[in-house]
């Protein structure tokens, strides 16, 4: 094609190491017309962003392209030297990072930062630049720029950032913006806002978008065609109605397979077959040794009123000039036993402070807590009060900051066996050996330290160090948006698993609402600290009460083009 | 910002009143002064009204507001071995110190960034690499040795630079400056390198590992993406970020190279402060020694003054009282 302004044909990156050579990216081909979004889908580690950093010609070394062409409008720029490629960059080829909050310079006012660019590409005058800068702030929705202008980075929220960050990567006019996930560390909201504007622009000034992602929703919602990576290669190329509606790659179907849908209900995720990553999880045995208490008299295991905490935002000596935040406003709700309860919510909304006072990490500034019929915020004494947290455990988001990097895995499971002597002597390994087992990870893996595992594993240790001491009550907060979606599908039938076999309680915590869908009984929506409303999930997505609900389901993606192949029997 | 400014004022003024405390109970506690000024032939009477001419009669936090209230004025009392009163020997004394500490301390700095940046840009290089080795000598070694060393290097052996004192020096009103006269600057090349060798070396290795991190970060992929030159995104977007952690250390440092200076001073017969303290304390001149302890907390506790102030100046962040308009 004539008007393809990227080309890249038989891409290789290869970064050798001491060991051996590590292949990157492995023969990748890749067409952008003006004009066009094109995603470039695929699980971490599947080469996506090495590409962008080829063509940008910003590998990391040892990392170089070992074979193949990148052609800019015809012209080959894989072979420029450090010049000519600085020349390309950022005046033809622009590109936007993921994280909005680390991508601008703290100590430059946002406008130094974009008349820098706009004089060293475009060599116009301090005013002229000035103007520039103020109309491309002006085009990305930053309202009032003029005088937001001269303000630093960090008074503008992250979608604000994110907006300075493509009018710096317009600055100069490019013909290709590479955006490497733009979205994935903002809200739902923002996101949508966010991929509008880069459609909107594309259109509009006729660049083609290479868009970054592992989204299935961003690509479905946005792209004009998608490339799928696995392992550095590329599996499938096609328009993106074609490849999500009916996949012809095997890998490409296993993908879509595990993306969870906000308009069915699975009863379980079908795990990938592609490449050998099914894990083994052995829930009979575990569910035959497993203690149950007597369950509570009323059904309702876990109850709060009125829950509320505020945060000290500025201090100050005299206690009416101090400000503070109240982060979780008189909230209210009851869980049931044996039932999954959801809390959705933007960031900031309060989710995660509330489960923090349940777990008891936080004190409460008002409201109660009742945990199987007994007020815990009651509770005075220390022992009665680990008697509760024995019966309460955590699984956070992090896979890689929640677990103790200098301990050995089976210290950290053994940890809160022995922190709550529920066990003594040879029987707390045998707990820790068991429990390994049975997530999957196998004995041996409690000799090695936690750096030595993925993500998924890492979370699948989270879950057996709270399956330690037995507990009744589960609280999961976000635990799988680190996580790229067939992991994330396996953590989530270990969970449904965990609830059905061991009659487990559990409040789980998301922002992504098709994963609450899948996993919860019953949802809560969360704004601003409040709860907005309650409902039976189904119930909620088909009838919310709530204008922000039915805000926040209008903006998630619909997915209704993907392929059901392989969902079949999983439907409910 | 102002109640941020008032704040540090008032906690420096503490830290001060507090150090006023120490210097002023070694008067009362390191012996009784009236025992060495009175002779042996000495009645009840006479030591009464001795006690009574040098207030030590009255109550000790009287005694204490009077030290203050004569110390805020410059007026430390007398040597007890020169007999002079001891502002007048500060005086004399602290610009050879105050010269000396200013130039190790502008090498320390101007050097140890210079190096600094350059080893974090040229992170693999060879240059870069011997640099890092060679400025662990700068780190492991004690001054006093590395003192010794120059000296029998450059004076003895080699024969070029005066081994001992200030060389020549012009007045200038109260000041007496060796800056002016070349045995002078001699004089003072193997001391301030002496002074400031740790101190750079520490700023060096300092510079290099936060710019590194630095460097790792979005905004400066960020910056390079958007075709920027090297030299802007390094000391443009990079070295800015960097001096922020530096900028604490370093102030500490400074206050440390005038206290630090006494064993320079000693080593190399420089007739600053420090050495009038060494030689203080071989003669129990406790006002000499309360004055010399004033003289570096005031200067420690008005260096961080300034280091904090300077955060203001380059860090928007603490500006704005974290009210990030939304």
């Amino acid at each position: 094609m004539s008007d393809t302004v990227l080309d890249i044909e038989g891409l290789s990156v290869h970064f050798p190491t001491r060991r051996k050579l590590f292949v990157a990216v492995n023969k990748a081909n890749l067409a952008v017309e003006p004009g066009e979004i094109h995603g470039l889908v695929g699980e971490s580690g599947a080469g996506k962003s090495t590409i962008g950093a080829a063509v940008m010609g910003l590998l990391e070394r040892p990392g170089h392209i070992a074979e193949g062409t990148v052609s800019f409008k015809g012209e080959h720029i894989n072979g420029r030297d450090a010049d000519g490629m600085r020349a390309l960059r950022g005046a033809k080829i622009s590109m936007i990072f993921q994280d909005p909050l680390t991508s601008l310079n703290p100590l430059l006012t946002v406008g130094q930062q974009l008349v820098e660019t706009i004089q060293f590409h475009l060599k116009l005058s301090d005013a002229d630049s000035k103007k520039r800068a103020i109309e491309l702030l002006d085009r990305v929705g930053i309202p009032s720029p003029s005088e937001r202008i001269d303000q630093y980075p960090h008074q503008f929220s992250g979608g604000m950032r994110q907006r300075v960050v493509i009018a710096l990567a317009l600055c100069s006019e490019p013909d290709v913006i590479i955006a490497d996930e733009p979205t994935t560390a903002l809200d739902v909201s923002i996101q949508a806002q966010i991929l509008e504007l880069i459609k909107e622009l594309a259109r509009e000034r006729q660049t083609g978008v290479i868009l970054i992602t592992h989204d299935m929703g961003v690509i479905a919602d946005t792209t004009d065609k998608v490339t799928v990576m696995y392992q550095g290669q590329v599996v499938e190329s096609g328009t993106t109605e074609q490849v999500l509606g009916a996949p012809a790659h095997e890998y490409t179907k296993s993908l879509i397979a595990a993306v969870p849908r906000p308009t069915l209900k699975v009863h379980r995720f079908p795990q990938l077959s592609y490449g050998g990553r099914q894990i083994a999880f052995h829930i009979d045995d575990l569910a035959r040794n497993w203690e149950r208490p007597e369950p509570t008299k009323s059904g309702t295991l876990l109850k709060v009123e009125g829950l509320t905490k505020t945060f000290l935002a500025r201090n100050a000596i005299i206690p009416s000039r101090r400000k503070y935040f109240t982060a979780a406003d008189k909230v209210s709700f009851d869980i049931r036993e044996g039932e999954v309860f959801g809390i959705v919510g933007e960031s900031g909304s309060g989710k995660s402070t509330v489960a923090r006072m349940i777990a008891t990490l936080y004190q409460t500034n008002g409201g109660k807590i009742f945990f199987d019929d007994e007020e815990i915020t009651e509770l005075k004494t220390a022992k009665d009060l680990e008697s509760y947290r024995r019966q309460i455990q955590m699984i956070f988001q992090d896979p890689f900051s929640s677990l103790n990097p200098r301990m050995r895995v089976d210290e950290i499971i053994a940890e809160p066996v022995k922190h709550h002597k529920l066990l003594e002597g040879d029987a707390i390994q045998h707990r820790v050996d068991e429990l390994l087992e049975r997530v999957g990870l196998g004995s041996d893996a409690g000799r090695k330290y936690p750096h030595e595992f993925s993500g998924g594993q890492r979370q699948r240790i989270s879950i057996a160090r709270a399956l330690a001491t037995q507990p009744r009550f589960l609280i999961c907060d976000e635990p799988t948006s680190a996580l790229d979606v067939s992991i994330q599908a396996q953590i989530l039938n270990i969970l449904k698993d965990l609830q059905e076999h061991l009659g487990l309680t559990m409040l789980f915590i998301s922002h992504d609402l098709p994963v609450v869908r899948q996993m919860c009984d019953r949802v809560g929506v969360m704004r601003q600290g409040q709860m907005v409303e309650v409902a039976d999930t189904e119930t909620l997505f088909a009838s919310p009460k709530e204008a922000y609900t039915r805000e926040l389901l209008s903006l998630m993606p619909k997915l209704e083009g993907l392929s059901t192949e392989g969902l079949e029997d999983e439907i409910v | 910002m102002l109640t941020y400014v008032l704040k540090r004022v008032l906690q420096s003024a503490l830290v001060l009143l507090v150090v006023g405390l120490v210097a002023f109970s070694m008067f009362r506690f390191v012996g009784d002064p009236i025992d060495n000024m009175l002779g042996q032939e000495r009645t009840d009477a006479d030591i009464a009204r001795l006690r009574a001419d040098l207030g030590l009669d009255q109550p000790f936090p009287v005694q204490y507001y009077k030290f203050l209230e004569k110390a805020v004025q410059g007026d430390f009392g007398v040597s007890f071995r020169q007999g002079r009163p001891v502002a007048e020997i500060l005086v004399e004394r602290a610009p050879a110190t105050l010269e000396l500490a200013a130039v190790s301390g502008f090498l320390a700095i101007s050097i140890g960034i210079g190096l600094g940046v350059f080893t974090a840009i040229r992170k693999d290089g060879f240059l870069a690499n011997m640099i890092m080795s060679v400025s662990l000598i700068g780190v492991s070694l004690p001054t006093f040795l590395i003192g010794i060393l120059l000296i029998y290097l450059f004076s003895v052996e080699l024969g070029w630079l005066p081994s001992f004192g200030r060389g020549e020096v012009t007045h200038i009103g109260w000041w007496s400056t060796g800056l002016l006269t070349s045995s002078g600057l001699k004089a003072l090349i193997l001391p301030s390198i002496t002074l400031g060798l740790y101190q750079m070396t520490l700023i060096m290795r300092l510079v290099r590992s936060e710019m590194l991190e630095v460097l790792r970060q979005d905004y400066v992929r960020f910056a390079r993406a958007r075709g920027l030159k090297e030299r802007t995104v390094n000391f443009r977007h990079a070295l800015k970020n960097t001096l922020v952690p530096v900028i604490t250390v370093t102030g500490l440092q400074l206050g440390s190279i005038i206290a630090f200076a006494i064993i320079t001073e000693t080593v190399f017969q420089w007739p600053g402060v420090g050495l009038l303290f060494i030689n203080a304390i071989q003669f129990v001149d406790i006002p000499v020694m309360a004055a010399y302890l004033m003289l570096i907390s005031v200067m420690f506790v008005g260096i961080n003054l300034i280091v904090d102030l300077l955060y203001f100046a380059i860090d928007p962040r603490l500006r704005t009282d974290g009210k990030g308009a939304h």
